[in-house]
């Protein structure tokens, strides 16, 4: 479980976060999404540890990241943005690291290896240099390395940035994979079709702030079910309606170079927000 | 406290075993070009205290291996934070930040340990072999684990690779070359020497020099290269938790 109230942190005279509150309840998958610059990677970084907070307190399973960190950092698993595999050692060295870093008995982090590169799929991988890995294998590696302790919470920042659309669904599948077994997931991304397809709630984040913050289908319903693209003096915009005749109508009564699709959550975000995420 | 240091010292020793092969010849470079050029050519029929010059130069080049040995894991360090951003690894692990300068400062004593491993057996090659006591091995540890702990605190105050660059410019490079590696501080004059006295290398390379030539050690340089290393040793520590923000 993860409990964070009036988060704030301050860069110099730039406010990162300006009291984000939320609470993510076990076995949730939690997206908190938000355009680049907006306070996401900071956010994780607090909640992991990595970066101080000026105000407020952060729980992770009750325990507090400025009064007991290191029972805190125990908790969680985290797959940064940017690769941080050490490039230099093998697959099973870097899991090998890891698992002494969270001060496992080695018996155990054999055991955990062998599950975990099943898992992963990369079990005729495991005595290659991480450095010859593709960039679909290191972000599998980095996931597997996280869950390598069992942490109960997983932070996923960014996961499947820059990765192909294939390897991208492979991971969706992992992580879903991994909430079965009951693992609290919090998941940064300003993909949308991610968080759509892997949120059982979704936080807006906004210039440091929290916009809203629902289910996936409670943000979308909030402006409607039908969106219609238009191109107004050049520049696009979009309509919402709340049925598909409705939508029709529009669309009738309009010239051309009209698109109806389906409302989907960067929508909400710009309805609320007025800017897109990416 | 210390729970997880084991993890920073084997992923250390792991890049080193796999790089050995390659690092001995280039630590070997250098020492052979000074044994050879000052020792051998220059030094030849120069007498330091009733020692060739040879005997007088190896445990300068000694201490002078322990101290750029174990400071060259500043370099290391800073490669996992800039290149493979590896730091992060470590701070969102539950170890403290004395697990972690201790299995970093460890890992330097280490490679400063093979450095000087190297330049006695260069010395054995030219003929040389000194006492290699209790002494010698303690005044060589403290040095090193000085070094180790400054270039620990040091690599998180630098923001990229070249700042690490001039670091070895401004504070390596004079020490090893004023810190009676090549000739006696006697002959300098008694304020050069006074001055020379604050580098924790002088005392150094006078207690390494001396225990290795069987000659009588001052305790002082004992308690002084302890003090230094137990100060940087804090530093590091302090360092590392501001590099967290």
């Amino acid at each position: 479980m993860i409990e964070v109230k009036d988060l704030t942190k301050q860069f110099g005279d730039r406010t990162a976060l300006a009291g984000v509150s939320f609470t993510v309840g076990p076995g949730t998958i939690f997206g908190y999404l938000g355009p680049n610059g907006a306070g996401k990677t900071t956010t994780i970084r607090i909640l992991t540890g990595l970066t101080r907070l000026d105000k407020g307190t952060v729980l992770l399973n009750g325990y507090d990241i400025g009064k007991d960190p290191l029972k805190c950092k125990a908790q969680f698993g985290l797959v940064p943005q940017h690769t941080n595999l050490d490039a230099e050692l093998t697959v099973e060295e870097n899991l090998l690291i890891h698992g002494l870093l969270h001060h496992m008995p080695k018996p155990d982090i054999a055991r955990r290896t062998e599950e975990l590169l099943d898992y992963i799929e990369m079990n005729d991988r495991r005595k290659v240099l991480v450095k010859t890995l593709s960039g679909g294998m290191k972000r599998r590696l980095l996931i597997g390395r996280a869950l390598l302790h069992a942490p109960g919470i997983l932070f996923l920042d960014e996961p499947t940035v820059g990765l192909d659309p294939a390897i991208r669904r492979r991971i969706w599948g992992l992580v879903r994979k991994i909430q079965s077994s009951g693992t609290t997931i919090f998941l940064t991304t300003h993909y949308i079709e991610e968080a759509e397809f892997l949120a059982d709630r979704v936080a807006f984040l906004d210039t440091g702030r929290i916009v809203a913050e629902d289910s996936p289908a409670a943000l979308m319903a909030g402006i409607g079910e039908w969106a219609v693209d238009f191109l107004d003096d050049n520049r696009l915009q979009t309509a919402y309606f709340r049925s598909r005749d409705e939508a029709r109508e529009y669309v009738v009564s309009r010239m051309d170079g009209l698109t109806v699709r389906r409302v989907n959550l960067e929508d909400a975000f710009i309805s609320l927000t007025g800017r897109k995420i990416l | 406290m210390t729970k997880g240091w084991t993890a920073v010292y084997l992923r250390e020793m792991i890049i080193l075993k796999r790089r050995l092969a390659k690092l001995i010849p280039a630590w070997s470079v250098s020492p052979l070009l000074y044994l050879i050029a000052f020792g051998y050519a220059v030094g030849r029929h120069v007498n330091v205290g009733g020692h060739s010059y040879l005997e007088f130069l190896l445990p300068g080049l000694a201490a002078m291996a322990s101290m750029t040995q174990a400071f060259a894991i500043a370099g290391e360090i800073n490669i996992a934070r800039f290149y493979w951003h590896i730091f992060d690894e470590f701070q969102a692990a539950p170890i403290s930040n004395l697990a972690y300068v201790l299995g970093e400062v460890l890992a330097g004593m280490t490679r400063a340990l093979l450095g000087g491993g190297v330049i006695l057996i260069l010395g054995a090659l030219f003929g040389v072999v000194l006492s290699y006591n209790a002494l010698f091995l303690t005044a060589f540890l403290l040095n090193s684990f000085v070094f180790a702990s400054l270039a620990v605190g040091l690599a998180m105050h630098v923001k990229s690779h070249a700042d690490q660059t001039l670091l070895n410019n401004f504070i390596i490079t004079p020490m090893a070359f004023l810190g009676g590696t090549f000739f006696p501080l006697s002959q300098l004059p008694v304020w050069g020497q006074r001055v020379l006295e604050v580098l924790p290398l002088t005392h150094a390379t006078k207690a390494i020099r001396a225990s290795a030539l069987v000659e009588p050690v001052y305790a002082g340089d004992y308690l002084i290269l302890a003090g230094a290393g137990c100060v940087c040793f804090i530093f590091a520590i302090i360092s590392v938790n501001q590099a967290r923000s």
